[in-house]
C-alpha cells in the first residue's frame, strides 16, 4: 500500500471529526416526517475532493463508524459502506475539477452536481440497500424506499451546502495563473 | 467539555481486558449475530450479552439515554418492515400459518412473528456488546487497539487524531453558529428548509477554513516530531496481553465458528421450525 503523507493522515483524522461532529448533532427537519437533511456530506464532498479519494474513503469510513458506535444503534455495515463509497467517489471528482487551482465555474457546477448525485444513488440506492438485504435480510420494498427517501435527501442537502462551499472555498483561493512574471 | 464517549472507569474483568481483546471480540460478536437467523444461537448470544454487562459492573442507569434511542430505533425499524412486508416471514420460511387476519393484505402469521423475533435479537445480542465496549475502553486506547489487531498505525493515528479533535470541531462548530446567529443568521425554525441550509453553510464554511488551518498546523507540528520515519511505534496506552485476552480472542472466534457452522444443519442462515 502506499504510504499516507502525514497532510493525508491529519486530514483524515480531522475530516472523520468533521463528520462525526455534523452527522452526530445538525439535522435540518423538513415538513416531511422523519426525513431529515444531514448537511455532512456536502461537507465531506468538498474535503475529499481537496485531499482525494483515499482520504476521502477513510474519513467518511471512521467517522461513520464512530457515529454509529456512539449512536447506541449498533453498527450498520451497509450504510457505513454507503458512506465510504460516497468519500471514494467525491475524491475521485476532486482529482478533476481540482478547486486549489481557483477554477470553479458553471461547468464546474453542473460536472460536481452530476458527480454527487451518481455517487449518492449509488451508495444510497445500491450499495447500502443491497449490503441490507444480504447481510441483514431485511424485506427489498423497505429497504429500497428508506434508499430513495435517504438518496433524495442527501442529494438535495449536498447540492445546496456543496455547491455553495465549493464556490465560496475557490472564491477565497487564487486563480491559477493570476500572478504574471514581470520582463 | 462534552462528554463523548461514555468511558465509565470501574474495576472489573472486562475493564481489565486490553482494547485490542475486546475491540476483536466485540466484531467479532457484531459479524456472528449479522449472519445468522438462528433464533436459538440469537437468545444465547442475548444472554451472554446481558451477562457480560453484569459482570462488567455498568448499570442500566448509566446507558439510559442510549438504551431509549435504541429502542425507537428498533420500533420503528421494526414497524417499517410489518408495513411494507407483512408476509416476508412467509417467503422466507416457505409455509404460513394464520393467526390472524386484520385488513387488506395485513395479517399475522407465525412466520412473520419469528421474523420479528429474530431481527429483534439481532438488535438485543449486539447492542449490549457495541455499549460494553464503548463504557469499559479508555478512547485514547481505541487507536492502539486498531494498530494491535493490524491496522497499519498511521490511520490508527488519524482514528486517535479524529478522536482527539471531535470535542474541538464540536466547540468550534458552537462558536461559530452563534456568532453567525448574532450577526442575524436565522437557523432556528422559522426560516424554510432550503433558508436554513444556506443559511448551515454559513456556518460550515468557517468550519472547513478553520478545519484546513487545524490539519495545517497539526501535520507540522507531526512532521517536525518525525512521525512516521519508523515501521512502528509505541502507544501511550498500551498494555501487554494476558491470559483473559487470549480466552477473549478465543471466545470471538468461537463464536464466529459456531454462527458459520450453524448454515450445515439448519441449511442456510435461517432456523426454520415450520
Amino acid at each position: 500500500m502506499k504510504k499516507f503523507s502525514i497532510k493525508t493522515i491529519v486530514a483524515i483524522g480531522i475530516g472523520a471529526a468533521l463528520f462525526f461532529v455534523l452527522s452526530t448533532y445538525i439535522a435540518i427537519p423538513t415538513p416531511l416526517p422523519n426525513l431529515k437533511l444531514s448537511v455532512h456530506y456536502g461537507t465531506m464532498a468538498v474535503m475529499s475532493m481537496l485531499f482525494g479519494p483515499m482520504a476521502g474513503a477513510l474519513m467518511c469510513l471512521i467517522g461513520h463508524f464512530l457515529g454509529d458506535l456512539a449512536g447506541g444503534w449498533g453498527v450498520w455495515w451497509s450504510w457505513i459502506i454507503g458512506s465510504t463509497f460516497f468519500g471514494l467517489a467525491m475524491g475521485l471528482l476532486g482529482k478533476k475539477l481540482r478547486l486549489d487551482d481557483g477554477e470553479f465555474g458553471v461547468k464546474g457546477i453542473v460536472a460536481f452536481n452530476i458527480a454527487q448525485a451518481v455517487a449518492h444513488l449509488i451508495a444510497w440506492g445500491l450499495i447500502a440497500p443491497g449490503l441490507d438485504i444480504l447481510l441483514y435480510s431485511e424485506p427489498v420494498e423497505k429497504i429500497f424506499l428508506q434508499g430513495a427517501v435517504g438518496s433524495v435527501g442527501n442529494i438535495i442537502s449536498t447540492a445546496v451546502v456543496g455547491t455553495l462551499l465549493c464556490i465560496a472555498y475557490v472564491a477565497a483561493r487564487p486563480k491559477k495563473g493570476s500572478l504574471q512574471k514581470e520582463d | 467539555m462534552v462528554k463523548l464517549f461514555n468511558f465509565i472507569d470501574r474495576k472489573s474483568p472486562i475493564h481489565a481486558l486490553t482494547g485490542a481483546s475486546k475491540l476483536a471480540c466485540m466484531m467479532c460478536w457484531i459479524f456472528a449475530a449479522m449472519v445468522t437467523f438462528d433464533t436459538r444461537y440469537l437468545i444465547f448470544l442475548t444472554v451472554a450479552a446481558v451477562a457480560l454487562f453484569q459482570v462488567s459492573k455498568i448499570h442500566l442507569s448509566d446507558v439510559k439515554v442510549l438504551l431509549i434511542f435504541t429502542l425507537v430505533f428498533l420500533l420503528l425499524n421494526n414497524a417499517l418492515i410489518y408495513l411494507f412486508s407483512p408476509e416476508h416471514g412467509v417467503t422466507i420460511y416457505g409455509s404460513r400459518t394464520l393467526l390472524l387476519h386484520i385488513v387488506g393484505r395485513y395479517t399475522i402469521t407465525s412466520q412473520q412473528l419469528l421474523y420479528h423475533l429474530n431481527v429483534v435479537l439481532k438488535y438485543t445480542a449486539t447492542i449490549p456488546v457495541v455499549m460494553l465496549f464503548i463504557c469499559t475502553t479508555q478512547p485514547s486506547e481505541f487507536a492502539s487497539s486498531l494498530n494491535r489487531i493490524g491496522v497499519s498505525y498511521r490511520i490508527s493515528y488519524s482514528v486517535s487524531l479524529a478522536l482527539r479533535y471531535i470535542p474541538d470541531v464540536m466547540k468550534e462548530f458552537h462558536d461559530i453558529s452563534l456568532a453567525q446567529q448574532a450577526r442575524g443568521v436565522e437557523l432556528s425554525g422559522k426560516a424554510g428548509v432550503f433558508k436554513r441550509l444556506k443559511s448551515a453553510t454559513s456556518i460550515l464554511m468557517p468550519l472547513i477554513l478553520s478545519s484546513l488551518d487545524r490539519i495545517e498546523v497539526v501535520s507540522n507540528a507531526m512532521e517536525l516530531r518525525c512521525f512516521g520515519r519508523e515501521k512502528s511505534r509505541t502507544w501511550y496506552r498500551e498494555q501487554p496481553f494476558l491470559r483473559n485476552d487470549y480466552l477473549a480472542f478465543i471466545c470471538g472466534f468461537v463464536l464466529i465458528a459456531v454462527s458459520l457452522l450453524l448454515n450445515i444443519p439448519n441449511g442456510g442462515r435461517y432456523w426454520n421450525p415450520f
